[in-house]
């Protein structure tokens, strides 16, 4: 649920094919930034309505799926 | 009783440095500078101190609306690169404006002009004051760490000021204070006490861009759409809206989400740089002098920062 909602904001943002992205998807390999991330991280904690730390080590589709879902649990 | 803004003005150093010249400075170039912050070329100070820039501000400001030094009532001044601790950035402009009111400064960061603004309202409403002036000067060159090429690109050296007399066109604003210690963080020099124990810090800007990134972007739309709701107005009935420009993805991160067209947020961080305090009264005093504000128009102002703080509010031109 939260990785198809990861890529259906990634296929919007960058006007790409969906199958382009998996799980073990570096984010920045699509061309985007750090901030771009963020504003990324933002959008999911709106729509899962959770709070995550910002860390450096969200690299792939699945590292940022991952930090949303701990969330949901807890 | 409030006040209206009935003057502005600002001062920036000669010298100019452009992303090309910053690429020989740090690993970095033109194209990642434009597109990660927004920022083509600041201002640098070269013999310019930080009262310098500040008293040309008001300088200026007074001019602008006629009003001699003579007739304030008080000075208000904020900086995070003032040139001393103590005299206070006021106390210096006082003191070069050859006047004697009361005069002292105020620690807010990159929102001080909106808490300025804020305190000056209340010292009206407390009644006795006529004309206030208001100061946020930078010369953030000073404690940039310029071999630290994720800061040394934002920043710029400036100031701006305004005039404020008794009125009644201060209509809102909005504050909030989260208190954070690491995200953005500029250390006092250490000092070399024999008997510290404390581990010295570089006394330099240091930020964590992506958690301020979110802080910004989240207080511009919250402050935004308070202020538009409490008064019942849509972005249609304000003329601009003046965010402090510390990187131009908050703003535009800000106008996407909130609905509101781009074309409405006054942008200028391209020729300045995120200049801190300065940069919502430098970005004022553009709209001012280019004929833009006619009285009566609601400008929007926005500023986010050190702290972690936000204030944003209404005002009357």
């Amino acid at each position: 649920m939260v990785t198809e909602k990861i890529k259906s904001l990634l296929v919007e943002k960058l006007e790409c094919d969906a199958s382009k992205i998996t799980s073990e998807t570096v984010l920045t390999d699509l061309g985007i930034d750090s901030l771009d991330i963020t504003e990324l991280v933002m959008d999911l904690e709106t729509e899962f309505n959770v709070e995550i730390e910002l860390a450096d080590d969200i690299k792939t589709v699945s590292d940022l799926a991952g930090a949303i879902e701990v969330k949901m649990k807890g | 009783m409030s006040f209206q803004i009935v003057g502005t003005g600002m001062c920036v150093p000669e010298r100019v440095v452009t992303n090309g010249e910053l690429s020989q400075l740090v690993e970095t170039s033109d194209e990642w500078i434009s597109q990660r912050v927004g920022v083509r070329s600041r201002h640098i100070c070269t013999s310019e101190t930080t009262a310098d820039l500040a008293v040309s501000a008001a300088q200026r400001a007074l001019d602008d609306c006629g009003l001699k030094a003579e007739e304030l009532d008080l000075i208000l001044a904020a900086s995070v690169s003032a040139d001393t601790v103590t005299p206070a950035l006021s106390c210096a402009i006082q003191k070069r404006l050859g006047v004697r009111c009361m005069a002292f400064d105020i620690s807010a960061a990159c929102s001080a002009f909106v808490f300025m603004l804020e305190t000056a309202a209340c010292f009206f409403a407390r009644g006795g004051y006529r004309n206030i002036l208001i100061v946020g000067a930078e010369r953030l060159s000073r404690i940039t760490d310029w071999e630290d090429r994720s800061t040394c690109v934002i920043f710029g050296d400036g100031a701006g000021a305004a005039v404020l007399s008794k009125g009644e066109n201060y209509l809102d604003a909005v504050f909030t204070v989260t208190g954070d210690e690491n995200a953005l963080r500029v250390p006092f020099y250490a000092g070399k006490s024999p008997f510290s124990e404390l581990e010295p810090e570089s006394p330099y800007i240091r930020m964590n861009g992506k958690e301020i990134f979110r802080f910004a972007v989240q207080s511009m739309i919250q402050d935004i759409n308070t202020l538009l709701q409490r008064n019942g107005l849509t972005p249609d009935d304000l003329k601009a809206i003046i965010p402090h420009q510390a990187n131009r993805r908050i703003i535009e991160a800000a106008a996407e989400r909130s609905g509101i067209p781009i074309e409405k947020f006054l942008i200028n961080i391209d020729r300045y740089g995120n200049t801190s305090s300065a940069s919502i009264p430098i970005a004022l005093d553009e709209l001012n002098k280019a004929g833009e504000l006619k009285r009566g128009d609601l400008i929007l102002l926005t500023a986010f920062g050190g702290g972690l703080a936000s204030a944003s509010c209404l005002l009357r031109w």
